[in-house]
């Protein structure tokens, strides 16, 4: 996918600018970054992305290797995950990234807030079915707390399951005796963050990055 | 009601005129005296002591009457009185007191810091960091130096009295005048709860340009008293106020990782933890005080570092003290202060004069909106939520002036500034506008304007979780960009923090603890205090719904104290060491209290349990035909049935971990035991299925009898 030659070519540039938002100066600096962690080559995989050094420590470090891969980030209905990807479906995912512009609309800013929550949906929701379960909730909280030591898997099952009773009752309210909860949809999920001002807090300064001085 | 407050008035008056008599001893023989008054011996203490006490039913008072505290805010209430208490004062012959100003920067002031301080909210401050510093240290010098030179410049054209007012003078002035004051930001903004961006804004400004106001207030004075000022003057000032304003921050920082680690060693003598609090912070303050350098910064400092070590080594009750006593002081303090404020206003040496007063109110307001404009202008080049125009008028028209710089202006010397009791007029004016005229149409006009309020902030335990999942996500996409920004950064901060801080500032195994958990136990314990405080008859079968069927209800019992036992053995099974974290912040050595103990400790489970079956009913199979027959054999068959429990407990979990066993193709869940007790717990959301529960009761009932 999107073959580029060693040079910046100016045309495929401008494309990109167009689909993903970003300025030719800052596609120009990704483009770098992804030549040296793919190590010149066209396509990225994910042991290229496992040799990163401050992604070691980070303990939801699988998930975002995996939000890389996952096709429905790409586009809107693709399903399962691909084993590459090239420039463009990782200046894809980092337009996730981008701050809302001054001046825009209120659909626009709600049409971000929808695409930067579904991201987040999708890398809880490994199973591709559509629903957060409470075993992908409490896998998250338990790779939340993984770095935290051996406080045991009891206390995250217990988090995991408040916050998934929260949900329930925030977005469902009073379920008749034989009902259960059977997971978070992409509905519910926006509904219990909608205190947190997503739009503005998901965020990279692209601004003014040098990545070839940093290395790794 | 106007009644008692007259009479509360006078009641005032009337002790402070007593303050200055004497009784003098008849000469010649004299009876022995029965009774004999001997003012003199407590004059001191009494009088203090009557002045808050009378300053608090003062505060009191307008709560009950009800409008007046909703259109008028306290802080004015407050000047009035003080006014009206000093012309009562007058009238009986004697000399109002003067706002002393070592009595309000040595114990007036600090517990409003620190209460501000402690309770800052990190996470705005740090993220606005840049726009506060920018207000507090650009915005403050560009309005003392505007209302200073402006002033000059009339003064000059002015023939008269202020023709005698050198260049030095006015920008003295400007500097006392133009710093934004903490206390009467705080009496103003806590009313009227706009959101947390303004708030933190105006308020953060408020306390750093302490730092700033501080260098101009000793340069000035320095130079009056010299006379002359050289570049290299100027040079030094601009070190002083990086000296004066790092050194605070430092000594504030010192005191409080002092205050942190002492605090890992009191677990046997929890009563005096609060008072290491407020020690080593007032120690911060003080000792920044002796250097001259910014004691209000230390104290901020101080409280910054030292809350969320101490926090995680005090326990439950020391930290409600420190938040109590901490409120209690800061609002006496800020009742005393404008009280003061109000007779000083009565008592001082006035000299009116209405060019410079009217002038100096106008400058004042000019460069307020002058300053704010131009800066936001400069920084929102730089802010993600950039401030919109409603958000500079409030930031400029929230900056209230306060007792810090009548004090200030107070200690001037009447030798190096004549002209002081003119400046001292002038201030009082402008305190009174401001907080009168700014801070009663703040709140309309916030109104008016639809300002976004603060919103009620719930304790979500899902909020929490995705802030913590994002900033993990932020710091490792910018691992993947290459990109050192703020999230890696604070996320090294963290890991530093985690490994090497707390390890030696927190004691014990609440060291290893993670922010996740500790925020889950405290929403635990807040549930279960709220639960407890609801509950407030021992006997919990009254908390029965009508939701139970009324065939049920015979049913409800008492728990016995076996029981009890009982559920704490099973649960403390499952939830072992979340119970020892709970435990650590309830337990007290004050005084044998162990029924308190128990019964809360009782409910706290009770609460748990109920949550545990709560969820069993949502995030349950609806498979539970099945289970039953499961569960009945071990229960039936063994006498002692709890002692089955624990046994049950674990089948269950372990059989519904087997995920293909599940046949009907849902996807696997965990249920919890249901336990008999729990059909006596409140019912919220779901009631079992009455297929199991009469197979319960029934072994419950067989088993009490």
């Amino acid at each position: 996918m999107g073959s580029f030659q060693s040079l910046p070519d100016d045309h495929q540039y401008r494309t990109l600018s167009q689909k993903t938002g970003f300025s030719l100066d800052q596609i120009a600096i990704l483009h770098n970054r992804f030549k040296q962690l793919s190590q010149n080559e066209e396509t990225l995989r994910r042991d290229d992305l496992k040799t990163i050094q401050d992604l070691e420590s980070n303990p939801i470090r699988s998930e975002i290797i995996e939000a890389f891969f996952d096709r429905r980030n790409f586009q809107k209905d693709g399903v399962g995950s691909v084993e590459e990807i090239g420039f463009e479906e990782f200046l894809t995912i980092m337009s996730y990234f981008r701050a809302p512009p001054h001046h825009i609309t209120e659909e626009q800013r709600e049409e971000m807030r929808r695409a930067k929550l579904r991201f987040l949906f999708n890398m809880h929701d490994t199973d591709n079915d559509g629903t957060i379960t409470l075993e992908e909730y409490r896998h998250v909280v338990e790779e939340l707390l993984s770095r935290s030591g051996a406080l045991g898997r009891e206390t995250a099952k217990g988090i995991a399951d408040a916050a998934m009773l929260e949900v329930a009752s925030i977005s469902v309210g009073h379920m008749a005796p034989d009902e259960f909860y059977e997971g978070i949809t992409f509905e519910h999920f926006l509904k219990i963050l909608k205190g947190i001002e997503i739009e503005t807090r998901m965020h990279i300064r692209f601004l003014n990055m040098d990545t070839t001085v940093l290395c790794k | 009601m106007k009644m008692l407050l007259l009479l509360l008035l006078l009641g005032f008056g009337c002790g402070l005129v007593f303050c200055d008599q004497n009784t003098s001893d008849p000469h010649g023989r004299r009876v022995f005296p029965v009774l004999s008054i001997n003012y003199d011996y407590v004059q001191m203490p009494f009088e203090v002591s009557l002045w808050i006490l009378l300053a608090s039913l003062m505060k009191l008072g307008f709560h009950l009457i009800p409008r007046l505290s909703g259109v008028v805010p306290e802080s004015c209430l407050l000047i009035v009185v003080g006014l009206l208490v000093g012309g009562l004062i007058r009238v009986m012959g004697k000399n109002p007191p003067v706002l002393d100003s070592q009595l309000f920067f040595l114990c007036l002031l600090p517990p409003i810091i620190l209460d501000a301080g402690y309770f800052l909210p990190i996470r705005p401050f740090t993220e606005n960091a840049g726009t506060i510093l920018t207000f507090a240290v650009v915005g403050t010098l560009w309005n003392a130096f505007f209302v200073g030179a402006a002033l000059y410049g009339v003064c000059r054209l002015e023939s008269g009295r202020l023709a005698s007012f050198d260049l030095l003078s006015c920008l003295l002035f400007g500097s006392i005048v133009s710093a934004v004051d903490p206390v009467a930001v705080l009496a103003v903004f806590e009313e009227i709860h706009i959101n947390e961006l303004l708030h933190i804004l105006v308020f953060g400004e408020s306390l750093l340009n302490d730092a700033v106001t501080v260098v101009l207030y000793h340069l000035f004075e320095e130079f009056a008293h010299a006379g002359a000022v050289t570049a290299g003057d100027v040079f030094l000032g601009v070190v002083c106020f990086f000296v004066v304003a790092l050194g605070g921050v430092m000594v504030g920082a010192v005191y409080g990782v002092l205050a942190a680690f002492t605090s890992r060693f009191t677990s046997h003598t929890r009563v005096i933890e609060p008072l290491f609090v407020f020690l080593y912070s007032y120690m911060a303050y003080l000792s920044a005080e002796v250097f001259h350098l910014s004691g209000i910064m230390a104290l901020i400092a101080c409280g910054v570092v030292m809350r969320p070590y101490v926090e995680a080594n005090i326990s439950h009750k020391s930290y409600t003290t420190i938040k109590y006593f901490l409120k209690m002081w800061s609002s006496v303090s800020e009742t005393l202060i404008f009280i003061f404020l109000g007779v000083s206003t009565v008592a001082g040496p006035h000299a009116w004069n209405w060019t410079f007063v009217t002038i100096t109110i106008f400058l004042c307001l000019l460069s307020r909106v002058l300053g704010v404009v131009g800066l936001t202008y400069i920084i929102n080049k730089y802010r993600m939520v950039k401030l919109s125009g409603k958000d500079q008028f409030i930031v400029a028209y929230g900056g209230l002036r306060g007792a810090i710089a009548f004090s200030l202006a107070f200690l001037l010397s009447r030798d190096d500034f004549p002209m002081k009791d003119m400046f001292l007029t002038a201030i009082i004016t402008v305190i009174f506008f401001t907080v009168f005229v700014q801070g009663m149409t703040i709140r309309p006009l916030v109104d008016l304007l639809a300002v976004k309020k603060r919103k009620q902030s719930k304790c979500s335990i899902n909020e929490e979780i995705h802030t913590q999942f994002l900033e993990h996500l932020l710091a490792g996409i910018e691992g993947v960009c290459g990109h050192y920004g703020h999230h890696h950064w604070r996320d090294k901060l963290n890991r530093f923090n985690k490994h090497y801080i707390k390890r030696c500032l927190i004691g014990g195994e609440r060291s290893q603890e993670p922010k996740l958990i500790s925020f889950y136990n405290k929403m635990e314990l807040k549930q279960a205090l709220m639960l407890l405080e609801s509950n407030s008859s021992a006997n919990l079968s009254t908390a029965v719904t009508a939701a139970v069927p009324r065939q049920r209800s015979r049913k409800t019992l008492n728990i016995s104290k076996e029981r009890e036992e009982e559920i704490r053995k099973i649960l403390r099974a499952n939830l072992q060491k979340t119970r020892q974290r709970l435990r650590s912040y309830s337990r007290h050595t004050l005084m044998p209290d162990a029924e308190d103990d128990d019964w809360s400790e009782t409910l706290l489970r009770k609460q748990r349990v109920e949550m545990e079956r709560r969820m069993s009913h949502f995030l349950t199979v609806p498979a539970r035909r099945e289970s039953p027959p499961a569960r009945r054999a071990p229960v039936e068959s063994d006498s002692r049935a709890l002692a089955a429990r624990p046994s049950v407990l674990i089948s269950i979990s372990d059989e519904t971990s087997d995920g293909p066993r599940e046949s009907r193709g849902r996807k696997p869940s965990v249920k919890f035991a249901l336990d008999a007790e729990e059909q006596k717990l409140p019912r919220c959301l779901s009631d079992p299925g009455p297929d199991q529960l009469p197979e319960e009761d029934e072994e419950h009932i067989h088993q009490t009898d």
